[in-house]
């Protein structure tokens, strides 16, 4: 296997007296989806705060595209090209697609807001994600489904030139068709070379998308695995800790 | 697109209303729509419009500042003040200042000190007037400096200079709200602060900029009122700021911030200054006047509030008439209950 794109080593953070992560060992590789599952308060937030730069680690080492670094702040995180797809996902209802995938990085012409070749550049960035489901990049946020929003959240990564994108539950309060639409559209991010870490309750979706599959378990990576070489049992057994620690070393 | 329309709608409110209040005053005296008479509308409206325009910079991020009125007094003050001794860029200088320091110490109190910027102004709001009593201990102050009193008096190209210093203003700060960064900030942090924040926006910054902004306009607005008047008063500019959000809020600008624009504003102020001048050409009491515009206020906000329920109504209106069968009704798209939702 070829380097990782982001690595961790021996990471931990404690809140006071609780340490949320106990010296964590975890790796994501470019155009492939990596799962990270884990019951409530197994540490999953805190590894994805830890790498969006929200929350810094205490210790250990990161290591993104082979070199050493130190996530400090969010900002640092997205110049390296790691973005978060959040759970809320962070969009203005009041702004239309377009507007919502420039946010805070406009374009600007001449002192004004540079909509034309915003919209050429939001249309080319979903047109690379095979999105069909939006009419118009011209419409308002606050009429699209959830499915829609999920869609204009990842796209904006694209847009991004992001490297890593981090996506929180994507799938969590969708139905069963817009779930499919947004586990292809990870599939096609995957696909076009990015690196994507994806957070699920749901080990269906897990199964269905996943290349890889980490399990965190109070605070511990107790397996880490290739989706082809387990099954949903087993890996229901680490996420409850009545299985422990084999494979987690590979 | 039925967003876009929605939109328009929402900012055409104000249009709507104000042409319907003209036709009235048309039809009901002749000396409403002369030239004269709408010039002096403009005039008499200048200083409400350049407050409401700082107005809606703030009520969009979704704060309120009940500030202004204040600022434009104690601006006046100290500029009457300073030009007794100074020249007059000096003293324009001075007032501007003020305006911009009164708004920086209200965007930090709402940031920073994260106080609701309701009671932070209500504080300045005290603050200033009585500082403007103090300093001014009470008395008018008379300003002589040709060069300013102009600002208030003179007409270029037979306009009065106030109206052409609100149209500039509007143009301006339309295209500063309509066209750059900063103002899709400002749209931005008034419907999701959390959001913009997450998208490298610096919200603790256009919030304090929204509130200077409004402090600026608030003074140059002092500058036209102790120009027209040529005395600075010690209480210019008490209860102005109720008339600014009135306009705001007809102009179609949500108290929730988020949505709205500044041509609305100007077509609100534009409109109260349409029925003053109504009410007074039809020589209705002016005790009465208070309480008409009252009534044209709280049916802006209740048009704003249901804008969902006047659709319907619309919608009702429009299925009694008699439907040409060349265009069949188009078909309610599954998006169109949650839009209407929403609001």
């Amino acid at each position: 296997m070829d380097t990782p794109l982001i690595e961790l080593v021996g990471v931990k953070k404690s809140f006071g007296p609780v340490d949320v992560l106990k010296g964590i060992d975890f790796k994501a590789y470019a155009g492939k989806v990596t799962a990270l599952v884990g019951d409530n308060g197994a540490g999953k937030s805190t590894l994805i705060k830890g790498l969006s730069g929200v929350q810094p680690f205490d210790e250990g080492t990161v290591r993104f595209d082979g070199h050493d670094v130190h996530i400090v702040n969010p900002k640092q995180a997205s110049n390296l090209g790691i973005e978060v797809v959040y759970q809320d996902l962070a969009l203005c209802e009041n702004l239309d697609i377009v507007q919502n995938m420039f946010l805070g990085r406009e374009e600007v012409a001449m002192g004004t807001l540079d909509e034309a070749a915003m919209e050429f550049a939001a249309t080319k960035a979903l047109q690379s994600l095979s999105v069909r489901t939006v009419k118009s990049v011209r419409q308002k946020v606050s009429s699209l489904s959830g499915g829609q929003r999920q869609t204009v959240a990842i796209g904006r990564t694209v847009l991004r030139n992001a490297k890593l994108v981090i996506l929180d539950e994507p799938t969590a309060a969708l139905g069963v068709a817009q779930t499919e639409q947004v586990l292809n559209l990870v599939r096609r991010l995957a696909d076009n070379g990015i690196g994507v870490i994806i957070i699920s309750h749901n080990l269906a979706d897990v199964f269905q998308v996943a290349d890889f599959i980490s399990v965190l378990y109070l605070g511990g990576m107790v397996a880490s695995l290739a989706t082809a070489d387990t099954n949903y049992n087993d890996v229901v057994g680490y996420i409850t800790g009545t299985k422990s620690l084999e494979g987690a070393a590979s | 697109m039925k967003s876009t329309l929605l939109k328009t709608a929402r900012e055409l409110r104000a249009v709507w209303m104000l042409l319907i209040v003209s036709l009235i005053l048309f039809i009901a005296t002749p000396l409403f729509l002369t030239g004269p008479n709408l010039l002096n509308v403009l005039l008499a409206t200048s200083v409400t419009a350049l407050l409401a325009a700082g107005q809606t910079f703030v009520i969009i991020i979704g704060e309120i500042d009940l500030s202004v009125g204040a600022v434009l007094g104690i601006s006046g003050a100290v500029t009457a003040i300073t030009l007794q001794t100074q020249p007059l860029l000096i003293g324009l200088a001075v007032g501007l200042g003020v305006g911009a320091l009164a708004g920086l110490i209200n965007g930090v109190l709402v940031t920073f000190l994260r106080m609701p910027s309701f009671i932070a102004t209500l504080g300045s709001t005290s603050v200033l007037a009585g500082l403007t009593l103090f300093i001014t201990q009470g008395n008018p102050i008379r300003v002589a400096n040709e060069g300013f009193l102009a600002i208030g008096q003179s007409r270029p190209l037979d306009v009065p200079m106030p109206v052409w210093i609100v149209l500039a203003v509007v143009v301006i700060f339309g295209v500063l709200l309509a066209r750059t960064r900063f103002g899709r900030y400002v749209y931005a942090t008034g419907d999701n602060a959390e959001a913009s924040r997450l998208s490298g926006i610096k919200v603790y910054r256009v919030k304090i900029l929204a509130f200077m902004i409004s402090g600026i306009l608030a003074s140059i607005a002092g500058f036209i009122l102790t120009a027209r008047l040529g005395t600075a008063q010690p209480t210019a500019g008490t209860g102005l700021e109720l008339a600014a959000i009135a306009a705001v809020i007809i102009g179609g600008t949500s108290l929730a911030g988020g949505r709205g624009a500044l041509i609305g504003t100007f077509i609100g102020a534009i409109l109260l200054g349409v029925i003053d001048n109504g009410l007074n050409l039809l020589n209705v009491s002016p005790f009465l006047q208070g309480v008409v515009k009252g009534f044209v206020i709280l049916f802006a906000v209740f048009l704003d509030r249901n804008s969902d329920l006047m659709r319907g109504l619309w919608k009702m209106l429009g299925s009694l008439r008699p439907k040409r069968p060349a265009t069949p009704s188009t078909p309610a798209t599954p998006q169109e209950p949650e839009l209407a939702s929403r609001h």
